[in-house]
Order: C-alpha cells, then structure tokens, then sequence
C-alpha cells in the first residue's frame, strides 16, 4: 500500500530528481494552488456561479503525470478539472474567465466551470457525468491507435467513477484492442460525502483491473516525484502498444467536494494532519531546500510570479464581457 | 400416412426465402434432428433440422427455388411403424406451424401496405435527381451498405463498429462484405457494451476519426443514451464550438415482428428532443443510400434511424456515382390537394397504402415524407397544409410528446389560419407493445386508421 509521504521524508529513498525539474514541479503546483485558492474566492465573492470543484491538495497528481507527457498526448477528466488545464498548458486567463462566464473564456462563456477544452493543448475536457468520460478517453485512445500515432491517452477519473459500469465497459475493449491509454484513479478517498470504504467492495482500486488482465500500481499521489515515476512506467508500457495501465494515486482534496459541501464526513482533524504532513507542494519545497539545491529567496520569486499570473487571469476574468446574447444560438451544430 | 414439411419462418420478420439445397434426397432416412435442407432467409442462411421421423417421400420444392413462402409445403415425410405414432406426431405438429402461420400474415399485412402503395402510383421522383438518370432497384439493406461503404472508399478516418458488424457479416445483414473489403482495422466487432463503445465512438470523433456506431437496434441504444446525449450532442456547445463529434449512430428502431415491449419501440421523438443532435428516419432505398452518405460526411452527431421491415424492401435508386440527399429536407411523396398525410420511416408506406384508398373515395392525399426529424422540414409541411388545408400526422411512436405533436404544434404556431379542420395523429398506441400477434396488429398503426383520420378532417364518412 502506498501510504502518502511525509513532508519530512521526502527526500528518502528514490532518485532525487535535479532541481530544474524540482523547481518546474513546484512552479506548476503552486499555480494550481493559487489559482484554485483565487477561484474560491471569486466563488464567495458571487462572481462564480454554479459547481466549483477545486483541486487544491491533489496537485502532485496532474503535475507529475503531465510531466510524463510528450506533444500531442491527450488528457480528459471529470469536472475537477481545473488543474488539469493549467497543466496542460492552458492559459489561466481562458480558464478563469470561463469560471466567471465570460466572453474570454475557454468555451466563451458556454461550458463552465465543468466544461473546458482545449485541441490546441489536447485537453479533451471537463465532462460532468461522472464516469462518462472512461469510454471517451478510451476512444481518444483508439484514435491514437486507429491513426498509427505514437501518442498516449491520460484519462483522469475519481474513487467514486470506479463504482461505474462504464468504467469496466472501457477496461474490457481497452485491453481486448491494446489501446495507448493510461486509466488515472485519483483516490481522493471520498466520493462527494462517501468515503471508499463506504462504497467500494474492493477499495484497491489499482485491482479493479486484474480481471482484465490490466496491470494497476498504486501510487502514493502526494508525491510528485513518485507520481512521475509511475507515470514514467506507464508511458512506456503505453507507447511500446501494450495496452492499457490503471495508476491509482492516492491523494486528498483539502476543500470540500464543490464549492456548497460542508464536508461533515470528515474530521477536521484529518484534514490538517494530511496538510499538515503531506501537502505536495511542502515536499517539493522540503526537498529543494533541504538539500540545499535552492534558496529561499528563488522560491519566493517563483511564489511572486505565481500570484502575479493568478492576479491577471482573476483580473482578466473580470473585465471580460459576457457572451454576447447572440451566442445563445451558435455552436449548437457545425454548418454542415 | 405422410406429413407434409414446411417451409420454416426462420426470422421475426421472414416471409419468404430461398431454398438453398437439400441436404436429403427422396428415398433418404430421416431421424429428429437431421438437417435436411438449408434455408436462406433475409438475414443469413439456415440449417433446417427435422422434427420428425420417417422416409422423404418427395421434394416438392426443388433446391435453388426462391421466394418461397413461409409455410409452403416442401416435401413429404413417410412415416414409419404404426399408423398411431405419426398420426399423433403430426397432430403435434400442425399446432406449431399454426401459430407460426399468423406471424408471417402480420408483417405480410404491413408489408404489402407498404408495397400496394408503390404499384399503382409511382411514387414521384426527387427533384434533385438530375433528368435522364438510371434507376437500379437496391434493398433498403443494399442501399445502407453501399452509402456507407461508397464513404469508406472516400475517406479513411471512416469506421464502422458495433455488435457483430464484422466476421457474423451484421446482424441483419448490413454490414455484409464490409469486414473482406475494409479489413478488421475499419469494422470492428465490439462486445455487448452499449454504453461503453458508444463512448469510445464519441472519444474517437473527439479524436478526428469519423466513426459509424451501429446499435443492433436502438433499443439497446438506452444503454448508451447519456453518452449520445451529454457528450456526443453537447461538447460543440460547452466547448463554444472547439469540440464537435461528428458521428453516426444507426441501427433498426421501431417495431419488427412479434419481438416484444422492449425490442420494438420507436425512438424518433427521444433523439429529436436534443438540440446538438439531427435525426434522419427515411423511408425509401435512394433516401436510405444518400442519407447514410450525407450523415457521415456530417459533422455533428446524427441519429439514423432505420427499420428492420424495411431492410427487405426493394426500391429504384439513381445510378449516381456519388448521391447525396440533403439532411433536413422533406420529400413530396405523392402529390394531392384535398388532405396532407406527413410520416417518416416505415409510416410513409402505410401513408402512400392510405393515400391509395383514399383516391379510390375520391379524396386525393398528399403524402410527405419527412426524411429528417431534426431539424425538420417545416416548410414543406407548411407549404402543403396552405394547399390542402388539413393534415395527418402519422407515426409508429408513442402519442405524447411525439413526432405528431410536434407537427401539430408547427402548424399551430405557423399555419393556423390555413386550417379547416383540427389536426389529426395516427401513432402507434399508447401501450408497450404486445407480444400476441392481434395485440400488436391493433398497437401499431393501421392504413384504415390513417384512411379514417383524413376523412374526418375531411369531414367525409
């Protein structure tokens, strides 16, 4: 089992990856962060309407695997989404200013918080029917295949799409037709209020795919630098046409499951000891300081440039008009 | 004492087939279970196995013979030993094929509704076709598999998958011949995983691929409807037009023969109801052929909605290297002055059958053929209610919030004051629908029916 790192232990065992890497690491997490912290504030603020699920606490995850990727691999995920698409490179003044529901927005006002896309960066969503997007990812993969592309699916789905029927339905033809795609279990224990244990008959979701003789790897998911050591593995499986991989990386999302969760089926407690011990973004830090390959004073400049670029999109996604009520009517179809 | 064998119904829908070859020669013994002749039906060829006993006396359908009607005796059987076994064995038997009898009469009735209607008054030929084209005769099957394989040959990023859409050559035959031409790469045999490959199908068209996704009939397609719905017709409008899926969803909808509540449910009116979404329902082999080929050089998600008593009939086609008929256009089936009669799929066949005996009281029908359901065709609809001033919608569907209802509303909003009569629906009933060959007789819709709504808006007895 691979129990969540500790801060303090982050540099233990494993390679010690060189702090150019260490430093984008933190760089891409620590935007994340901000930029979540940012949207929860515009949430309270009223200038975000609806569903806000936000990432904050499992950054380790889309950063390491991202960090795997190489040009045109495809990434798709659930309507915790947001930090997939700064990871994959999307601009955050698109992403917040769809938050917001304006012009400027990623699908320019249309899709929300749940529904971004991005061909240009291969980012296929931001689907809010959980589960749904297992057999879209999986088709995104048959694509790769059917075109002869070296290329990979990342697909990202939580605990509690793994209780889905189409989830299997895509393990069985993802392994009958060795399809390039690498299934991404982000156990965040909880499924809205329900927690594994509460839901899952096996709750070692990295099994869930030995039936079909998918190899799975559970991954302790708040270490960036093991999530890019088993993403590295799965790639590579991937790319050689073996077939499908099932990473589960365990993690944690500090907030609540959107914006409206009070999140009572939880203690406190076990909130601040996960932050407390093995926030992803403190091990990073740990590890660049502890050994001494940064200072303070670098990391307090990327911290800077971070909240300047967080700053931009939030102001960026204010001053954005809405859709013009003419949008109403367009993008329903495609002129044939 | 001989007993007399059969030609077997070997299909909900098989009226007639061809005798293949006697496996059986006169003279020859023959025990329970040998098979004695192949049978080739609409949708695949059949060993036909014995029931009884005895010696084949005489073949009284010789092997090659086509169109040999359901329940035509095709040879004798001498039976031996006492006189009793045989006597009660035959008994036994002329309870089987009784009630088989009933089932061929069913869609006998449908279908020759839908071909009386043909004979006498040809239908009009399409305006589009250019003067002084051939026309072959092409099976509605024939017509689907050519469209999609005339797109195959065109352009690569096309695939065809589904159940049994390969190395079975289709369920209903469709897809015969595709897998040899196009190799298992372009048709791919899927497990029975609606959900599950009408995702994948969404995925690869998000991916730039243009598959063809065949439910072995849209009835299973409730599996997959969340997938068709939130992420085939959605994505282009929550993407702000970034991410379109062009895909074709196509299989039997509708009723067969004698298979059920949950085999046999039209859903025309489910798919329309979805902005993102178009939904094509022909009726006639030259709208099957250029529809299929319009669909998949569509790029958004279109429904296409086919009909398994359809697949069987034969209708002139223009020999046109590459026939395309527009999406959202109707057809002017027959023209006529006094009553609009308006369906789509196998209803306009009952609608050219109703238009028939309506000529023959005088009222002349005019009959259009949808061919789209969404976006549907308005106009046309229009254009002919302001000529005849009285319409009857007709459709194999559930009445509430049907195609018929929708019409009704059209007209309501668009051309009320052109009406002399309120609008009248013929659909189907509003039941599930009924295994027991009369029950489902009266659950479908009627040509008496649709002949009986357009003398009452006609205000006619």
């Amino acid at each position: 089992m691979a129990k969540p790192g500790k801060a303090a232990d982050a540099a233990k065992g494993g390679k010690l990856p060189p702090a150019k890497e260490l430093l984008q690491y933190y760089r891409d997490m620590l935007l994340i962060r901000r930029f979540e912290e940012k949207a929860g504030q515009l949430y309270g603020m009223g200038l975000i309407g609806g569903f806000c699920h936000l990432y904050i606490g499992q950054e380790a995850v889309v950063v390491g695997l991202q960090a795997c990727a190489k040009l045109g691999d495809a990434v798709i995920t659930s309507y915790r989404d947001h930090g997939h698409m700064l990871a994959t490179g999307m601009d955050p003044k698109g992403v917040m200013a769809e938050l917001t529901g304006r012009a400027g927005g990623y699908s320019r006002g249309k899709g929300g918080s749940m529904h971004m896309f991005s061909r240009e960066k291969h980012f296929y969503g931001g689907h809010g029917i959980v589960g749904a997007q297992v057999p879209l990812g999986t088709g995104l993969a048959f694509a790769q295949r059917y075109n002869k592309i070296d290329n990979v699916t990342f697909c990202y789905f939580g605990d509690g799409s793994a209780n889905q029927g189409q989830v299997y339905e895509s393990f069985n033809m993802a392994e009958l037709w060795k399809l390039p795609v690498i299934y991404v279990i982000e156990n965040n224990q909880y499924a809205m209020g329900t927690s594994v244990a509460r839901s899952s008959a096996q709750p070692a979701l990295h099994k869930r795919g030995e039936s079909f003789g998918i190899q799975g790897r559970q991954v302790d998911g708040m270490s960036v630098v093991a999530v890019k050591e088993a993403g590295e593995e799965a790639v590579a499986h991937c790319r050689a046409g073996k077939g499908p991989v099932i990473l589960e990386m365990m993690t944690y999302r500090y907030r609540g499951h959107s914006m409206s969760d009070p999140a009572k089926y939880r203690s406190k407690d076990e909130v601040t000891k996960m932050r407390a011990e093995h926030d992803p973004i403190d091990q990073v830090r740990a590890l660049l300081l502890g050994n001494k390959m940064v200072d303070e004073d670098a990391l307090k400049a990327i911290d800077k440039q971070v909240k300047d670029i967080v700053q931009q999109a939030a102001d960026f996604a204010q001053e954005s008009p809405e859709p013009d009520p003419s949008e109403l009517w367009t993008d329903v179809y495609v002129e044939a | 004492m001989s007993i007399e064998i059969l030609m077997p119904a070997l299909s909900p829908t098989m009226t007639e087939g061809k005798l293949a070859k006697w496996h059986k020669k006169e003279g020859d013994e023959v025990k329970a279970g040998d098979i004695i002749a192949e049978i080739e039906t609409d949708k695949a060829t059949m060993e036909f196995e014995a029931v009884d006993e005895g010696v084949l006396e005489k073949i009284l359908v010789a092997e090659g013979s086509e169109g040999v009607a359901v329940n035509t005796p095709i040879a004798s059987l001498r039976g031996e030993g006492e006189e009793a076994a045989p006597a009660k064995k035959e008994e036994k038997k002329a309870e089987a094929p009784k009630a088989e009898k009933k089932q061929p009469e069913e869609t006998k009735a449908v279908e020759s509704a839908v071909t009386a209607a043909k004979t006498p008054a040809p239908e009009l030929k399409d305006p589009a076709i250019p003067e002084g084209t051939q026309f072959v005769s092409m099976t509605v099957r024939e017509a689907i598999r050519e469209g999609m394989s005339e797109e195959m040959r065109r352009d690569p990023k096309v695939f065809l998958m589904g159940e049994e859409v390969a190395q079975y050559q289709g369920a209903y035959k469709i897809s015969q011949g595709m897998l040899d031409e196009f190799g298992p790469d372009r048709v791919i045999d899927t497990p029975i995983t609606e959900q599950g490959f009408a995702g994948l199908g969404v995925g690869a068209a998000f991916g730039g691929l243009r598959p063809i996704v065949e439910f072995m009939t849209f009835n299973f397609s409730m599996q997959a409807i969340d997938q068709i719905v939130n992420s085939a017709a959605k994505t282009l409008y929550m993407s702000g037009g970034q991410m379109g899926s062009p895909i074709v969803f196509r299989g039997p909808n509708g009723a067969a023969a004698r298979v059920g509540a949950q085999h046999s449910q039209c859903y025309a009116a489910w798919y329309s109801h979805i902005p993102g979404l178009k939904v094509v329902a022909p009726y006639s082999a030259a709208d099957f052929k250029g529809l299929i080929k319009a669909a998949i050089r569509d790029p958004n998600p279109v429904i296409f909605l086919e009909n398994e008593i359809l697949y069987g009939r034969s209708f002139e086609v223009p020999k046109l290297d590459d026939y395309v008929v527009p999406i959202g256009k109707a057809r002017v089936a027959r023209e006529g002055k006094d009553v609009t009669l308006v369906g789509y799929s196998i209803a306009v066949g009952h609608a050219l059958a109703a238009a028939e005996k309506l000529a023959e009281e005088g009222i002349e029908a005019e009959v259009i053929d949808l061919r789209t359901i969404r976006p549907m065709d308005h106009e046309t609809i229009i254009r002919s209610v302001q000529k005849t001033n009285r319409i009857v919608t007709v459709e194999e569907g559930f009445p509430q919030s049907g195609i018929g209802a929708e019409i009704a509303a059209v007209i309501m909003e668009k051309a009320f004051d052109h009406l002399d009569a309120p609008v009248v629906r013929v659909h189907g009933k509003d039941v599930p629908m009924p295994y027991a060959a009369n029950l489902e007789k009266l659950a479908l819709v009627t040509v008496p029916e649709i002949v009986a709504a357009a003398k009452a808006v006609c205000y006619r007895k």
